[in-house]
């Protein structure tokens, strides 16, 4: 095999067909035709303007996941702490929203300020974990779950002690807010607001921009490839790192404050819904190049959107979605490692 | 608090601490000949689920648990595929399992959830049971705590006084050296890496046969643990028996959170469960924080009888992981 755009598109399709074998195959296993399945996903995701709506509001935070993690990726990093960046993100905006829905402040500005607010969450959450990395020696993979948790815990506290609803505290999260505060929706059915859409295909063009046409891009890409030689080269290599982490972790802040601007209206104990890790596999899937990240990450999330209905309609867990996503990042990295093996024995046979 | 509540709780700890003795030492094998398993999260789950089933459908525990280790084993053996033969990234293989695994557990346990099934019976050792205080705290167990006993003192053995140890973590430091030596590097970092997956997919079963008996999908509380057994074994620092320390130290942490439950009724249960994981960050940092070059250059401005103390204290916490962790052997690179 050669190292041509044909022997990628073979091996990618080749790939996508075996993590679709693998599907059918469990799916079968449970007794289920595979086809109804994949039906009742399509159904479920593109079957009506209302679903494929809820595809879209989906799309938006997975997106904004997707498009922080391109950075810490491209300087080497492993953000897996994003999920309690997203977390901190919800946190940091519905106490924004708390401290001023009774001020004499206009709706937009409040929700303007509690964006802010969400992004410097994030922003904060993701420091933690690259000065552990940086200054620490703590391993960004560890540090990182071990904060996602302490996020969660934080967030329960909140829900359950000093922001709980008037009454009993419950696991259906804290009260909601005013419609006042809630950001406009395109039609008052539907749940997708346009500030966060347009917002969050900005920040993809933002992050292509910045990484493949500027020296920032480069650097970022030089301390990933190799932090050593960056150093020597007179890259400040710690400073990128926390950089990366910083950009990141306003992604996923503002991902968890769109969630409670625009979806949720109030804080609920599982506010970034996995958002952070679905993302991860996007970046890995689209191999961390900024190019496939709408697409990619609109079809997760039509697999996750489609995938809801499966209990009710064949009484099949909608974790079937996180199935066929996992199966489908396996199989292209060991796509991958196949092909470039191929490639290598081509070569050495040529010479 | 009296005696005996003492007593069954720390006796509870050496239990309930068996399963993640099993992650933590079977992933201290596969580390350290040079494989990282991150998938750990994903395989607790799914050779719990799987172990329950089989349970459930055979009426015999030693299928659940063989099934729980096959699934283990199953799973390193792609962690092995990917990245000793097709060179992947470890990390990325491993957590894209550790997901995959997990939703996969969610996905085949959805028509068993809340069955019953049998579960591991105690089994006091004749004698020994009846010694004052020790009796009950050691000899009083089910089969799979004694084997967790018995797991550490065999696997201390197996790298600290066998040639096969030595060769184990010959590969994980130096697999060049160990090439050269005449060792087949690629086919025992493949055969550590199934062993330590077979022996942490015993885990699965223990917590859904014994521990926390049963199969409850999302709420089984076993989400998480995988993570925490990963840490661990960085916190033991590769070594049998500090892992085992770290494990019982989680344990003893788990059960003053249960203790301590109804003493704070204003603090969501939810809370003093995550509790080990700001302790975990906590034990990382102090573990790896005399890597940190900032940490060396602070050290030489103190003055010198402080200097020495606190470099001992830093220096026994210290754990380096296997030189040539996560990095891929070629022979002819």
């Amino acid at each position: 095999m050669r190292d041509t755009t044909r022997s990628r598109i073979v091996t990618g399709a080749l790939s996508v067909l075996a993590a679709l074998a693998l599907s059918s195959i469990i799916i079968a296993a449970t007794g289920h035709d595979p086809i109804v399945a994949y039906k009742n996903i399509a159904q479920g995701a593109v079957g009506s303007t209302k679903v494929m709506a809820n595809v879209l509001v989906s799309w938006i935070p997975l997106l904004f996941a997707t498009t922080g993690l391109l950075f810490t990726f491209t300087v080497g990093l492993w953000n897996i702490g994003i999920e309690g960046q997203i977390t901190l993100g919800a946190i940091f905006c519905v106490g924004a929203m708390r401290s001023l829905e009774n001020a004499a402040v206009a709706p937009g500005i409040v929700i303007t300020i509690a964006l802010l607010a969400g992004i410097t969450g994030g922003m904060l959450w993701a420091l933690l974990a690259g000065v552990l990395k940086t200054f620490g020696g703590v391993n960004e993979i560890f540090g990182g779950l071990g904060l996602n948790f302490v996020a969660t815990a934080l967030n329960l506290w909140l829900i359950f002690g000093p922001w709980k609803r008037p009454g009993v505290a419950s696991m259906s999260g804290t009260l909601p807010f005013d419609p006042k505060f809630w950001m406009p929706t395109i039609t008052p059915q539907s749940r997708l607001a346009l500030v966060p859409l347009l917002l969050s295909v900005a920040g993809i063009i933002l992050a292509f921009i910045l990484l493949k046409g500027t020296y920032f891009g480069l650097r970022l890409k030089a301390v990933g490839k190799n932090p050593k030689s960056a150093y020597m080269l007179g890259i400040p290599t710690w400073q990128h790192m926390l950089l990366a982490f910083a950009i990141c972790g306003a992604f996923a802040g503002l991902a968890g404050a769109a969630q409670v601007t625009s979806v949720y209206h109030r804080l609920i104990p599982s506010i970034s819904s996995g958002y952070g890790y679905t993302g991860l596999m996007v970046a890995m899937l689209i191999n961390f190049n900024a190019v496939g990240a709408a697409p990619v990450a609109l079809f997760f999330a039509a697999l996750n959107v489609g995938s809801i209905q499966l209990p009710i309609m064949l009484q099949l867990d909608s974790s079937l979605a996180g199935v066929i996503q996992g199966a489908l990042v396996l199989f292209v990295l060991m796509g991958n490692g196949i092909r470039t093996m191929l490639i290598k024995k081509t070569r050495s046979k040529l010479q | 608090m009296t005696g005996d509540a003492l007593l069954a709780g720390l006796r509870g700890i050496l239990s309930s601490s068996a399963p993640i003795l099993f992650g933590v030492i079977g992933e201290t094998i596969t580390e350290r000949a040079g494989i990282s398993n991150l998938s750990m999260n994903g395989t607790i789950l799914l050779s719990a689920m799987g172990g329950f089933a089989v349970t459930l459908s055979s009426g015999s525990l030693a299928a659940g648990f063989l099934a729980g280790a096959a699934i283990g084993a199953l799973i390193a053996s792609i962690v092995a595929l990917a990245s000793i033969s097709l060179k992947q990234s470890q990390v990325a293989v491993g957590f894209v399992l550790a997901l995959l695994c997990r939703d996969l557990a969610y996905f085949l346990g959805n028509p068993i959830m809340g069955q019953t099934t049998m579960r591991l019976t105690l089994v006091p050792i004749p004698g020994l049971a009846d010694i004052p205080i020790a009796g009950p705290l050691f000899f009083r167990h089910d089969i799979m705590t004694y084997l967790s006993f018995a797991l550490v003192a065999a696997a201390w053995f197996y790298m600290e006084k066998t040639r096969a140890g030595l060769m184990l973590k010959a590969i994980g430091e130096n697999p060049k050296a160990a090439y050269v030596r005449g060792a087949n590097v690629q086919a025992l970092r493949y055969f550590y890496t199934i062993l330590g997956g077979a022996i942490a997919g015993l885990a699965g079963p223990l917590y859904s046969l014994s521990v926390k008996a049963g199969w409850k999908g999302t709420i089984s509380g076993l989400d998480g643990i995988g993570w925490i057994v990963l840490s661990i074994t960085i916190f033991g620092g590769w070594t049998p028996l500090r892992a085992a320390l770290g494990a019982y130290f989680f344990g003893l942490l788990q059960w003053l959170g249960l203790v301590l439950q109804p003493l704070m009724p204003n603090v969501p249960s939810q809370v003093l469960q995550v509790a080990p994981f700001p302790l975990m960050i906590l034990t990382l940092l102090l573990v790896n924080i005399s890597n940190a070059e900032w940490v060396e250059r602070a050290l030489a401005r103190l003055p010198e009888s402080v200097r020495r103390d606190i470099f001992n204290v830093l220096r026994a916490l210290n754990a380096r992981p296997p030189a040539a962790l996560g990095a891929p052997f070629d022979k002819d690179a």
